[in-house]
């Protein structure tokens, strides 16, 4: 199924850019969303541990669904105010 | 789709204090406290040019409105607003602006302090330093709206 990927910070500089379309497997979560985005990005695999993930613009956890059409977007620690 | 709350906003537009405070204050107001967060020209030693805000809009709205949410149920009769700037921001204009109104001015202090606080753990905004001889992002809380402990901490931090 297709989705779209919005990145944003040093994570969309690091993708050189702000939205992916990409196939992802049938019962994909943003986890195995985010497992394949450091496969083909590895130098975002240090965010890891620190990586927050939204569903169509709602924070989500990273063992939500995705269905098909959904977009993921990526997070970095925040640095706003 | 519901309209834009004109309370959250993130806007490229210099912001407005008096503006954010209007949207709040009521008849029943007895004070209104504004807080407007300034670019500053130095951090960790760097002489700092201009810092450029980057924004997921939609989630950074509901965020506001989460923190809104938190603060009215703390403080029930609070009402807050959130004006954040993103794009290009010169040192000595504001990045945030912020309105708390409500019937007596403990609360309104309180509330403005809360709010900033939390801003910085939970709004997807990014700033990306300019400074001489380069450029960086900062990074600061990793974004988790239900953790509760982070919540907790910004309301001690607001009534200390």
């Amino acid at each position: 199924m297709l989705i779209t990927i919005r990145l944003f910070a040093r994570l969309r500089e690091i993708a050189g850019a702000s939205e992916l379309r990409r196939e992802i497997a049938e019962g994909a979560t943003a986890g195995t969303a985010w497992e394949q985005l450091i496969v083909e990005f590895p130098a975002m695999a240090g965010y890891t541990t620190a990586v927050s993930c939204a569903v169509n613009e709602e924070y989500a956890r990273f063992g939500a669904a995705l269905g098909e059409g959904d977009e993921v977007a990526f997070l970095p620690p925040v640095s706003g105010g | 789709m519901t309209v834009e709350d004109p309370r959250y906003r993130v806007t490229p537009q210099p912001l407005d204090a008096s503006e954010a405070a209007a949207l709040v204050s009521t008849s029943g107001s007895g004070a209104v406290v504004t807080f407007l967060g300034l670019v500053r020209d130095h951090n960790l030693g760097r002489r700092v040019l201009w810092l450029d805000y980057e924004a997921f809009e939609p989630l950074a709205r509901k965020a506001f409105a989460q923190i809104g949410d938190e603060a009215a149920g703390r403080w029930p009769s609070v009402r807050l607003a959130i004006h954040h700037r993103v794009g290009r921001v010169a040192i000595g204009e504001a990045s945030v602006a912020i309105a708390a109104a409500s019937p007596h001015r403990a609360e309104a202090f309180a509330a403005s302090r809360f709010a900033i606080e939390r801003i910085k753990q939970i709004a997807p905004i990014w700033k990306h330093e300019h400074f001489e001889g380069g450029e960086v992002w900062i990074e600061g809380a990793t974004a988790d709206p239900d953790d509760r402990a982070a919540c907790e901490a910004a309301f001690e931090r607001a009534c200390s």
